[in-house]
């Protein structure tokens, strides 16, 4: 890369503090990364405590497929959070580009009322949810989950298209009308394919969020929506368990692929 | 094939396009010429639908289009910045409106092979625009919207993005195409050279009005408005007052004692004042005297050397500054100098009235 052979490298007759800085950058990495390291490794040890080590196991990961309502929360919580992330992601590209194609006399102020949810404490939103639906009588579960997710996560995906739309070409839009196509032909032909890499940028980002709510989740669910987050929760109150330390290491693995597999579809989608 | 009539368009205060009346014939290569903001690339956003009349009517083929979307009327574009899609190869970029159009695939597929053979692309059809010259990219939009087989096609400024040399190879290019297709181009631009190469016709805009339509010679040779002389190529433009009249030619003298001998056609009966134009490469310059009906002697001031001419500044005994352009000499012909005292030669048609009261 160009732009790494530009960067200055740190002059020489600043040796110690190069050290230093060396020094510090290892224990930031430390800091981070140590804790998974023990929790992926005591998710194979065979004694229950998570300080001594006894002997390599896979009793815990088989322990946790036969554990019934986590793995119904850990269904609960898929579903959810893809079902959040499609609605954020037709929500959020749909909105981002009504807001930047059209002119709306209140523009400015529906701009910042969509941000707001982005910032409010969770606690404020899972009780003013709370209000919302007993007022309206609707029966807490699934549905009242999915909206309280949708409702903090489309932003994000707007924010993200929105960004990508400050750098698109309006004459695209235009093209794409100019050769025969409707405005909505256009946009979906033209406009979306342009905003992919947004897009899926906006929808990793909504499905994280969803997947590991806890707050606004605890207001909004029941008993038959309970998520993995929640099921966790209330196991970790009863005490630590090797089989959170499997999950987790799961999750991890999970997470890491995931995120290789949307870089890999970029750089797909960029050739 | 397009007519405008009486057509407005107001962007809040500002009227960009002021009751405006223009008539493209089938097959011609018009120039919509003027600086920036005159209205230019709003008159051709409302021809291609873009932008919608706030009064007067467009007829396309004798059909009212005035209101009509961009995807229902059969004229195509081509961009100022191509617009091409980034994520479709050439192939897809140019089958697009077939595409739009619901042409049957292998029609299309024939229509598109046919366009990119036109512009010589057909090695690049599978590339992604970002893998492309400037150039390329430029052939592949022109590519894309004459594949539609338009009724006419619109080029907002589409050479401005390229260097002097290819500009000029494309400018011919362009043309050649128009007259090989038999197409209806409304080409908009800001380049006067450009214009003059390429235009059947060229329609001077100016404050969203038509300041002179006419051929590209007549435009030149034959300007019309102050604003016309000035904006094409460099025109002297002096102010005169009408001195006497003499059958078909008129005495002018200008403000410091010139006396000019212009054909007295162009001047109104009854006008007292005018704005006369020469050209500056009509004007004759020798050191012996020459038989014109305008001859006076002039010092040269300056000597500007521009390649293949010389720009002259010179200044009259009366004190009237001109400048002139000769043909830079070869060694056969006289030179001239700074200092040099000539004599300047006039035909009577070559100087221009442009304004008259």
């Amino acid at each position: 890369m160009p732009a790494s052979l530009s960067r200055p490298s740190i002059p020489s007759g600043l040796k110690l503090l190069n050290w230093f800085l060396s020094g510090w950058t290892a224990l930031v990495f430390i800091f981070l990364y140590v804790p998974i390291l023990v929790l992926v490794v005591y998710s194979f040890n065979s004694s229950r405590l998570n300080i001594v080590w006894e002997s390599f196991t896979f009793d815990w990961y088989a322990r946790l497929l036969n554990d019934g309502p986590l793995i119904r929360a850990a269904k609960n919580s898929l579903v959810i959070a893809t079902v959040t992330t499609v609605l954020s992601v037709i929500l959020g590209t749909g909105g981002a580009w009504l807001l930047h194609r059209y002119r709306y006399r209140a523009a400015r102020g529906i701009q910042t009322l969509v941000a707001i949810p982005m910032v409010m404490p969770e606690i404020l939103m899972g009780i003013s949810l709370l209000i919302l639906f007993a007022t309206a009588g609707m029966n807490l579960g699934f549905t009242t989950v999915i909206i309280g997710h949708v409702t903090f996560c489309f932003p994000f995906v707007l924010v993200a298209v929105q960004a990508r739309l400050q750098g698109l070409d309006p004459a695209l839009e235009e093209a794409a009308l100019d050769l025969g196509a409707t405005p909505l032909q256009a946009f979906w032909r033209v406009i979306v394919p342009c905003l992919q890499p947004a897009i899926v940028a906006g929808a990793l980002m909504a499905f994280t969020l969803s997947m590991d709510e806890l707050i606004v989740t605890f207001f909004t669910r029941s008993a038959a929506a309970t998520t993995l987050p929640i099921q966790v929760y209330g196991l970790a109150r009863v005490g630590l368990n090797p089989m959170l330390n499997a999950l987790s290491a799961i999750f991890i693995v999970a997470t890491v692929a995931f995120v290789l597999f949307s870089d890999y579809l970029q750089k797909l989608g960029r050739r | 094939m397009i007519e405008i009539r009486g057509v407005t368009k107001r962007f809040g205060s500002f009227t960009a396009v002021d009751n405006l009346s223009l008539s493209v014939r089938a097959g011609e290569f018009l120039t919509l010429l003027g600086p920036s903001g005159c209205g230019k690339t709003t008159l051709l956003r409302l021809l291609a639908g873009f932008e919608m009349p706030d009064e007067g009517v467009i007829l396309l083929d004798g059909q009212d289009v005035s209101h009509l979307p961009p995807y229902r009327r059969s004229v195509n574009q081509v961009f100022q910045s191509y617009a091409l899609f980034p994520h479709l190869s050439v192939r897809d970029n140019v089958g697009f409106g077939l595409r739009m159009q619901n042409v049957p695939a292998p029609e299309a597929a024939a229509r598109v092979a046919e366009a990119l053979e036109m512009v010589s692309l057909r090695e690049q059809a599978d590339r992604l625009p970002h893998q492309l010259s400037g150039g390329q990219r430029q052939r592949v939009a022109l590519a894309r919207a004459i594949v539609c087989r338009p009724k006419v096609l619109l080029l907002d400024e589409p050479l401005s993005a390229l260097d002097a040399k290819l500009r000029h190879n494309m400018q011919l290019e362009l043309k050649h195409l128009q007259r090989r297709l038999g197409l209806t181009f409304v080409f908009v631009t800001h380049d006067q050279e450009e214009a003059l190469t390429m235009s059947d016709r060229i329609a001077i805009i100016h404050r969203g009005r038509i300041e002179q339509l006419g051929a590209a010679g007549e435009i030149y040779h034959r300007p019309r408005t102050p604003f016309a002389a000035d904006f094409i190529g460099q025109a002297n433009l002096l102010q005169v007052a009408v001195v006497g009249r003499n059958g078909t030619t008129a005495r002018v003298r200008v403000g410091g004692g010139l006396e000019l001998t212009v054909a007295s056609a162009e001047l109104p009966a009854g006008a007292r004042t005018a704005l006369v134009s020469i050209r500056p490469e009509k004007i004759c310059i020798s050191k012996q005297r020459l038989d014109t009906e305008n001859l006076f002697e002039a010092t040269i001031e300056e000597e500007i050397f521009q390649g293949a001419t010389d720009q002259l500044r010179l200044v009259t005994t009366q004190g009237t500054r001109l400048h002139a352009l000769v043909a830079n000499e070869s060694a056969m012909q006289e030179a001239f100098h700074e200092g040099d005292r000539v004599y300047c030669g006039l035909h009577l048609d070559d100087l221009v009235i442009v304004q008259a009261e």
